[in-house]
């Protein structure tokens, strides 16, 4: 069965998955047969500003920060490199290491430019990069010595092979290509989808134990460094700069070409650099319209096509789907994955919250146990969620502790909650919609992995491993809950139902010691949920202990060794689903008569 | 001599920062949307006030009041174009972008057809002052003369309660029965005007200048984000004194020292309380 998954074209993805190398090899590498001397630096331009773009699309692409104001790490790249290589601040250094230099410089202000979107919402942290391009420039004007000021430097000469205009060319492309292939690699790796999840489902991102500053600290500092590198090379071509050159109309140009070209693509976004790059090159009266026209795409896209030109290009999805579908789950499998049972106990001891005035959770006491199944049940508004968010660390609550075998971790981030093996499914199923089923359930095993990000970046042996071991294990997982078949497809074409189990084989991925479902009977048809039903038992059984928060009381007696009942945030009832179903409270409250 | 060039200029300056500032607010009260189009929107009030009075040879007020309708056509324009249609995915954040191309092609435009260089804009009241020039005190004014409107609009009339009650809670007052649509294409249309009076009365300070747009922008924001999104208390107090700062700065370190300077400041304090200093934090929803 597992082997039908991987054989009916689950992860195939090689071929399109270097296709922007392949693609700018074959242009790239045959542009002198068919051009001339101009193309080759219009060329070099767009090569010049990929590699900036490449790197700035895992930050606006991938990871959703809306960084409008690049521009500012190009400047400062280009007066790093000229200023090294022409002995303005130490003696004159070689242009490659010039290069270098401002390529450590660029990951340094990519980081203080990025620093803001740890804490700041999307139109601050947007402000925050357009504030800094204007003072950048603004120095660039102001420091004489160094930049020359409004008269300008001389940009760094390329040593010879790479000093004559084909010779650039080749550097540049050589360049490019190397780019494309590291961001190839981090788009296939678990930091590409986990900069995904932070973008479209971060408080899920958070429950499987992605860190978010930890992850764009790395996106900032690589991104900043290829900004450097291609303002180095931009100062190369232009061979004068001065601050004119770098006007707020480039930075919308980059960042116009990555939403153009598609959020979390290559190919997209590179192909949107070259179409604006070329257009006001080829169409000379347009020169003085470009900026409007790139504002009228931005505007078109966003209205019109969101999914940019990498989604025109998606022939794959637009392929009906079965509309007969069923989900069979096939629990007998849980083995491959829960195959190391832990003892384990998690412990609630008089939880207190408060939201404002309302006490939302008012002194619960609560005990877990591995190989368990617990419901907890009660009306709206008593403090089930509530009680699953203090669990899984969204929420630090004013008084109680949760511990786990006597540690306490009430005090540790929702991330740090997937190192404990607590996992979780939510009410409103959280995934990543663009993403495939099957990446949205290998974000699940993040924390399985070992390779750090320059280990993906430069397709390490390491990383190989992790992704051949996450990728199997997903397709386990999507087999155990019924849907290996619809493995390839983007999760946003999935019925609700679907979705459910989906978070299911996710939370699986973290092979918990402890797996809290919100609700997850909630939409699904009768056979749905004895299914359901099935497979939670199944899960238990397996060793795992099991917090079902669910209002289907029938599934809760079904199935649950202990249940507790909360009403206005205090803990009514406990016991065994014979004990609570004729606690007179409990009728009264709840279930009625 | 020295002192009273400083406060004068910091206080228009920084009027015309707070007015900005509110532009932003009435945008965001009605529709919780931050819009890149307030700086544009202002820098046009000093584009068009030059056009129609100095190069068209109006007369004053007739200008002033052409300015204003220009101002709350664009409002509504930009209400239509790029705010309506990305409303349903709030949380998205396309308004980031659609707002964005709105504001750029407004100043493309504004390069193209007006000038790409500082037009000096003409006197607007005929009579000189001995000692605090009208370049100073009209941003000041029409600050002023804002606050009171808003203030009597949202205390006193039946429509501004209807605005505060969308601020407040827009699912309610839809249920309520409240016109939401209508109430905030006036608001747009509103922000739109109060935008272009910034620009107007700034004339003659800060010229009729495309390069106002983005400083506008900027720190039209710094006060409101500091501030909290929504208060103009905040935006009034922390444009004075941002514009303040800036005048002594300029003084006394040089233009590039008080750029960075607001620039740091307004980071760290972000990053400290990102709610803004007066804003109150709001509870995450899982």
């Amino acid at each position: 069965m597992i082997l039908e998954a991987q054989k009916a074209g689950v992860g195939t993805g090689k071929l399109e998955a270097w296709l922007p190398v392949l693609v700018l090899a074959i242009v790239g590498g045959t542009l002198p047969l068919w051009g001339d001397s101009f193309f080759g630096l219009v060329a070099s331009r767009v090569y010049i500003y990929w590699v900036l773009v490449a790197g700035l699309n895992l930050v606006v692409g991938f990871a959703g920060q809306l960084a409008i104001g690049w521009v500012s790490l190009l400047t400062i790249g280009a007066y790093t490199a000229s200023a090294l290589a022409l002995g303005r601040v130490t003696p004159e250094i070689p242009t490659f290491l010039a290069l270098a230099a401002a390529g450590v410089l660029g990951a340094v202000f990519g980081l203080i430019a990025g620093l803001p979107a740890l804490r700041l919402r999307t139109f601050y942290f947007a402000m925050t990069t357009l504030g800094l391009s204007t003072i950048v420039t603004q120095i660039a004007l102001a420091w004489k010595t160094v930049t020359g000021g409004g008269v300008g430097i001389q940009g760094p000469a390329m040593p010879a092979p790479f000093d004559s205009s084909w010779g650039f060319y080749f550097f540049c492309l050589g360049l490019a290509l190397f780019v494309t292939w590291m961001t190839c690699n981090i788009s296939a790796s678990r930091y590409g989808r986990s900069l995904v999840a932070i973008r479209d489902a971060e408080v899920a991102a958070e429950s499987v134990g992605i860190y978010k500053p930890k992850l764009l600290v790395s996106v900032f500092l690589f991104s900043g460094a290829l900004a450097g590198v291609a303002g180095g090379l931009f100062a190369s071509l232009q061979s004068y700069i001065t601050p004119d050159a770098f006007t707020f109309d480039l930075s919308v140009l980059f960042f116009i070409a990555i939403l153009i070209g598609g959020r979390g693509s290559i190919l997209g976004p590179m192909i949107g650099t070259a179409i604006l790059t070329i257009l006001p090159d080829f169409a000379a009266p347009l020169v003085q319209w470009s900026t409007f026209l790139y504002a009228v795409l931005l505007l078109a896209i966003v209205l019109l096509v969101p999914g940019g030109i990498a989604d025109l290009l998606d022939f794959k999805n637009r392929r009906p789907l079965d509309k007969h579908r069923e989900i069979r789950p096939r629990p007998e499998l849980l083995g491959q994955i829960l195959s190391e049972p832990r003892k384990s106990e998690l412990r609630l001891k008089n939880i207190v919250l408060s939201f404002g005035g309302v006490r939302a959770v008012d002194g619960v006491d609560l005990d877990i146990h591995t190989g368990e199944v617990h419901g907890l049940i009660g009306p709206n508004g008593s403090g089930k969620t509530t009680t699953l968010n203090v669990i899984s660390g969204y929420y630090r609550p004013q008084e109680g502790t949760v511990s786990q075998d006597g540690i306490d971790v009430t005090k540790e981030g929702a991330h740090t909650r997937a190192a404990h093996h607590i996992a979780r499914t939510f009410q409103t199923p959280r995934l990543i919609g663009e993403s495939s089923v099957l990446e949205n359930v290998m974000i699940g095993g993040n924390i399985d992995a070992s390779g750090t990000f320059v280990e993906s970046l430069m397709a390490l042996p390491r990383h190989w491993r992790d992704e051949a071991h996450l990728r199997e294990n997903a397709i386990t997982a999507l087999t155990i809950v019924g849907l290996e078949r619809l493995a390839n497809v983007r999760a946003d074409r999935l019925q609700h139902s679907e979705l459910r189990f989906v978070e299911i084989a996710r939370a699986l991925m973290m092979k918990p010691s402890f797996l809290l479902l919100d609700e997850p009977a909630a939409g699904l048809s009768v056979d749905e949920i004895k299914r359901l039903g099935a497979l939670i038992t199944a899960i238990s059984k397996q060793g795992t202990g099991v917090l079902l928060v669910e209002h289907h009381a029938d599934l809760i007696f079904d199935i649950c060794d202990r249940v507790t009942v909360l009403n206005l945030g205090k803990v009514l009832a406990s016991g065994t689903p014979d004990e609570v179903r004729t606690h007179r409270e409990v009728v009264n409250a709840y279930l009625g008569a | 001599m020295l002192v009273q060039s400083i406060v004068s200029n910091g206080l228009a300056v920084g009027a015309i920062y707070a007015l900005i500032g509110i532009t932003y607010n009435v945008m965001f009260s009605a529709s919780r949307v931050f819009s890149f189009t307030a700086g544009s929107v202002g820098m046009l009030g000093g584009v068009f006030g030059a056009i129609f009075i100095g190069q068209m040879g109006m007369p004053v007020i007739i200008g002033f009041l052409l300015t204003l309708a220009v101002g709350a056509i664009l409002g509504v324009v930009i209400e239509f174009v790029t705010v309506r249609p990305v409303l349903k995915s709030l949380d998205q954040h396309l308004y980031v972008l659609s707002t964005l191309a709105a504001a750029l092609m407004i100043q493309q435009l504004t390069a193209i057809y007006f000038s790409t260089d500082a037009v000096p804009f003409p006197r607007v009241i005929p009579f000189e002052t001995a000692f605090f020039d009208q370049k100073f005190w009209l941003p000041i004014l029409a600050c002023i003369a804002t606050i009171v409107g808003l203030e009597y609009l949202f205390r006193h009339t039946l429509i501004g309660r209807a605005f505060l009650a969308i601020a407040e809670d827009n699912y309610a007052a839809r249920a309520l029965g409240l016109p939401e649509t209508r109430l905030r294409i006036a608001s747009y249309a509103l922000a739109g005007v109060i935008g272009v009076l910034a620009g107007f009365s700034a004339g003659q300070l800060m010229f009729a200048s495309l390069s106002n747009g983005p400083l506008y922008n900027f720190y039209g924001f710094v006060p409101v984000a500091l501030g909290g999104m929504g208060s103009n208390r905040g935006a009034v107090v922390g444009g004075l004194a941002l514009g303040l700062f800036q005048q002594v700065a300029n003084y006394f370190f040089g233009g590039v020292f008080s750029s960075v300077a607001v620039f740091v400041v307004f980071i760290i304090a972000l990053l400290a309380r990102p709610e803004g200093l007066a804003g109150a934090a709001t509870a995450r929803r899982v």
